[in-house]
């Protein structure tokens, strides 16, 4: 942020980057962070295609992998705004996960048959009205009643999924269609899509073309996950973007000032309650569609029983694992929860056990997380220039 | 849309059932309200003593159901059998004694691995609760996958009886026949009702007995009032806060026995909904408060009772979780108020 | 900018004590405690501990309620009014034990304070539009102004927690000058200072003073109050047992027994 000011005042770091790591110079011009991003992104969206050695999940479809990280990743992105920000325990996101995923079911399938693309949007209404009626009587109750008060709500709203005939009851809703295709909907055929992406094989390390598996531009089917991949991806990008927008301004830095000291930006002019409602409504927005982006992918099923408590517990665990206030560290704090059992596949019957315990650990030994907040890492990095500038004199 | 789906779906409320079988309603909900208000006791005394929501209690009391059912499988084998109150007593008792004993130790394992740590540190109170929501899943958690673990000891089959298909529900193999023992306007009391409620009225006897009466006991209502104080009085705050777990343990061992002589089936993610359920009737008596963990938990024991009558038995949770939101809203402080100490905000 | 002050005794009364009283449980914190304080002026509120000083700070700056009796800033009754409403409506202040935003940079602290007056929210800031570019740029600007002027200027992107303890309760009153208040209340500003941090103190609050702020002043510490101070309030067990200049106050003998027993130093 370029401003006028006191040139005594102003230092080298500004005001509101977010992420900073020690470049070699010729990295660190504008242009060339902008590149190395593009680059980044580029590499994202190629990632299912290029199935690299390592990082490839071998028992279960990498390109479905990715879809469910990519999910969970939105998730703890809009959960870190609730807890990360504005310092909410929520242990009920999963119901705004559910009320995204059945709006969309109701509207696309079970008593409609609207597009896609007009549900997505309402999908996101209707979970942000839920988030602020649900809000608005839970936020002014005091932090741990807050989280039980979460708890019950997400509870509620699952049993009444269940037990409603309207909403399909236990059986769930089912054929829900996903998002429109672009281009021929050949699925299967050399004719699908407008153009065909091959994918990558490997010999060990080397790779080749592989002609026998592409993924088409782009359908929407039962065979590829990949498109649906990069939508999911392409909702992630639109929603950090947004993330840094809104944090670097008064309501980020409102957010801040109510969960350091509540009381005290209450004196400073900080509506509080207003900006926890704000914090806890836009974290439903983004819990919603991610649960419309659930309702609408591979399979187009939607049951009670695929949004229990655990997965409440599993989408705090991710946040605060990742680093909650964080937004990269609940990218991947989301990504990990998701991807881990999957590559190691013996893991996945352990994961809920794995998680329990990494909440007790990361709690008792590194509370910030994996990625703590820019904050911290910002004192931890003064220190070290401090001991730099020290190191040199005291040896003077 | 078609309107009148919507109406259909609302399940019409039925008066009727309630008020015919009224009293068959309330008093067995007045027995499965003394068992929420026994595992009430851990919430409400942890709290009024830490200010800490012992989110692992639900595990706690799941491990005592185990301890039970284990208790009876190694007695009776895994046979079914029915037999009525007299001839169970025996078992009864000793399934109490054994469940008691095992809750409690789950308990202090609790304190002292999830709790005690964060709690020397001084941590605040969400990083401690966000601690009993890891150590509760990792229970349950291990208890479901009991099988495979028995299994890295080459367990498995030895224990056959005990730990297999951990994921399913597990039975105790041995039912008891209620048997009528007065009638109460219409409905025949039985045995069993008798036995729940007046055992769990006993057990809270004798606390309140031991938290007025001895020295522990008022170890606990000072720390609970006035922890530095106490401190300066010489209490010894680690081994009341113990203490405390220690009690909160029995009594959930002393529901988990209650609770499979009337359900009969447990699994690894039972503590859950039993957990929500006495944390409500502790906060709707009061938390912090004993007499009102008893109050609270009869009352919400007969209003789920009434409220599966009324709106069906699909609703029965809900109405729980409708409750608990709504005291926690409305009026945090319970009904009866005041507590072992003060719920200090 | 609050217009600058003219002569003493026509100056409008910027806040209005009126019969005040407080009761907690079955004590009185405040009894019946009547002032005013005029606009342009430094006023002092000074008392024994345990007087009620802190009590009748958080009742004019809208954190506790009065039993009885009105508050009124502005002309307007404060009765009521959301906390941060009063400090829009032009009341901030410093606490006694600091309170600021730890793992927030200085200037952003300082930002915090700005922000009370903004008229931007979630919308302009998503989508960048001028207005919100402009008030930004405002916000920051006076910010590092602020800071330059309680003399933090270069710690701006130091983290509050990690500032020195003087510089730390100058960021505070840097904070709650950001709010643009017409009255500026510090609640003991000078606790733990040195003599010479607490002579930069009576400057900065006298600097603060000619800018066109008003000042509410507790303090301990009689040599910063006789000097800096336009005038003297004195409570004593919830009751205002003296009002005047400090000459008059020194010399009152009401408040001398009252202040008996306190070290000479202080009451020198």
């Amino acid at each position: 942020m370029s401003t006028t000011a006191p040139a005594s005042a102003r230092s080298s770091r500004g005001l509101g980057r977010p992420l900073q790591v020690q470049l070699p110079p010729f990295l660190r011009s504008r242009s060339a962070r902008f590149l190395m991003v593009a680059l980044g992104i580029l590499v994202a969206y190629a990632l299912p295609l290029l199935q690299p050695p390592f990082i490839t999940t071998p028992a279960s479809d990498f390109g479905g992998v990715m879809v469910t990280a990519g999910s969970y990743a939105l998730v703890a992105v809009g959960l870190n705004i609730v807890i990360g920000y504005a310092g909410l325990l929520d242990l009920g996101y999963v119901g705004f996960y559910a009320t995204g995923a059945y709006t969309t079911g109701v509207l696309t399938s079970q008593h409609a048959h609207w597009p896609f693309f007009l549900v997505l949007p309402l999908a996101l209404v209707v979970t942000t009205v839920s988030g602020l009626l649900l809000g608005a009587p839970a936020i002014r109750v005091r932090g741990d009643y807050l989280a039980i008060v979460t708890l019950g709500f997400g509870e509620i709203i699952t049993q009444v999924a269940k037990n409603t005939p309207w909403l399909g009851k236990a059986a769930g809703i089912k054929n829900i269609p996903p998002p429109p295709s672009i281009g021929p909907d050949e699925i299967g055929t050399d004719q699908d899509g407008i153009f065909q992406i091959p994918h990558l094989s490997w010999n060990g390390l080397v790779p080749s073309i592989d002609d026998a598996h592409k993924t088409p531009f782009l359908t929407f089917g039962v065979l590829d996950a990949i498109p649906y991949y990069w939508l999911i991806l392409t909702i992630i990008i639109v929603v950090l973007i947004a993330d840094i927008l809104i944090k670097d301004s008064r309501v980020g830095r409102a957010w801040e000032a109510t969960r350091e000291d509540e009381d005290a930006a209450e004196l400073m002019g900080v509506p509080t309650f207003r900006y926890k409602l704000l914090a806890f409504a836009t974290g439903a927005a983004i819990g919603g569609v991610a649960g419309s982006m659930l309702a609408a992918g591979q399979g187009g099923f939607i049951s009670p029983d695929v949004f229990p408590l655990q997965l409440s517990m599993l989408f705090v665990a991710a946040v605060l694992i990742g680093g909650a206030g964080n937004r990269w560290g609940a990218l991947a704090g989301g990504v990990l929860v998701a991807y881990l059992p999957e590559r190691f596949r013996t893991l996945s019957d352990w994961r809920l056990l794995i998680f329990g315990l990494s909440l007790m650990v990361i709690v008792t030994f590194r509370p910030q997380g994996i990625l703590p907040p820019r904050r911290t890492r910002r004192a931890l990095r003064a220190q070290a220039e401090i001991e730099e500038i020290e190191g040199d004199t005291v040896d003077a | 849309m078609d309107l009148s789906i919507l109406q259909n779906s609302i399940a019409p409320l039925t008066l009727n059932d309630l008020f015919s079988n009224f009293w068959a309603y309330t008093i067995t909900g007045l027995a499965l309200g003394a068992i929420y208000a026994l595992v009430a006791l851990g919430y409400t005394m942890v709290y009024g003593v830490l200010q800490l929501i012992n989110f692992a209690h639900s595990e706690v009391f799941m491990y005592g159901t185990f301890a039970t059912a284990w208790v009876a499988v190694f007695v009776h084998g895994t046979k079914s059998v029915s037999q009525s109150l007299g001839n169970t007593i025996g078992l009864l008792a000793l399934c109490m004694v054994v469940a008691m004993a095992t809750s409690a130790l789950v308990a202090l394992l609790v304190e002292r691995l999830a709790y005690r740590p964060l709690i020397k540190r001084g941590s605040p109170k969400l990083v401690i609760l966000i601690s009993a929501i890891g150590a509760s899943f990792s229970l349950a958690e291990i208890m479901g996958l009991r099988d495979r673990i028995m299994g890295w000891f080459g367990l498995e089959d030895k224990l056959h009886n005990y730990v297999s298909q951990a994921r399913n529900v597990y039975s105790s193999p041995v039912t008891v026949d209620p048997h009528k023992v007065f009638d109460f306007f219409g409905y025949g009391v039985t045995d069993v009702d008798l036995l729940v409620i007046g055992a769990a009225l006993a057990m809270m006897f004798a606390l309140d007995i031991f938290v007025r009466r001895t020295r522990l006991g008022r170890g606990i209502r000072s720390v609970a009032q006035d922890p530095e104080t106490a401190l300066l009085m010489g209490v010894n705050s680690t081994r009341v806060i113990r203490t405390t777990f220690l009690i909160g343990g029995l009594m959930a061992g002393a529901a988990a026995t209650l609770y499979m002589l009337r359900i009969g089936t447990t699994r690894q993610d039972a503590g859950f909904l039993i957990g929500v359920k006495a944390f409500t009737a502790a906060v709707m008596g009061g938390i912090g408060n004993l007499r009102g963990a008893l109050v609270g938990g009869l009352l919400l024991g007969v209003m789920e009772n009434w409220g599966s009558a009324v709106f069906g038995t699909q609703w029965r949770d809900v109405v729980t979780f409708v409750l608990l939101v709504a005291i926690l809203l409305v009026r945090p402080t319970g009904i009866l108020g005041e507590s072992l100490g003060k719920a200090r905000a | 900018m609050p217009d600058t002050p003219t002569a003493p005794d026509s100056r409008k009364a910027l806040l209005e004590v009126d019969d005040v009283t407080i009761r907690f449980g079955g004590v009185s914190a405040l009894d019946s405690v009547s002032f005013d304080i005029k606009q342009g002026e430094i006023l002092g509120l000074i008392g024994p501990n345990g007087a009620g000083k802190t009590t009748c700070f958080n009742v004019m700056t809208g954190v506790y309620q009065a039993t009885s009796g009105q508050i009124r800033f502005d002309g307007k009754p404060l009765a009521k009014m959301k906390r941060y409403r009063i400090t829009k409506l032009g009341i901030a202040r410093t606490f006694q034990n600091i309170r600021l935003f730890k793992s927030m940079t200085a200037l952003e602290n300082v930002l915090v304070g700005a922000d009370a007056q903004s008229k931007v929210g979630m919308f302009n800031a998503l989508f960048r539009t001028p207005l919100h570019r402009r008030t930004e740029a405002e916000s920051v600007e006076e910010a590092y102004r602020l800071l330059e002027f309680v003399g933090v200027g270069g710690k701006a992107d130091e983290l509050a927690e990690n500032l020195s303890y003087g510089d730390q309760r100058r960021l505070e009153i840097a904070r709650a000058m950001a709010t643009k208040p017409k009255l500026l209340c510090l609640d003991e500003p000078a606790a733990g200072f040195n003599p010479a941090e607490k002579k930069r103190l009576m400057e900065l609050i006298r600097k603060v003073r000619d800018d066109g702020y008003t000042v509410l002043l507790i303090e301990h510490d009689m040599r910063l109050v006789m000097g800096v101070t336009d005038r003297v309030v004195v409570l004593e067990f919830g009751r205002k047992i003296a009002e005047g200049s400090p000459a008059e106050i020194r010399d009152n003998p009401a408040v001398i027994a009252a202040y008996l027993g306190v070290d000479e130093e202080d009451a020198s």
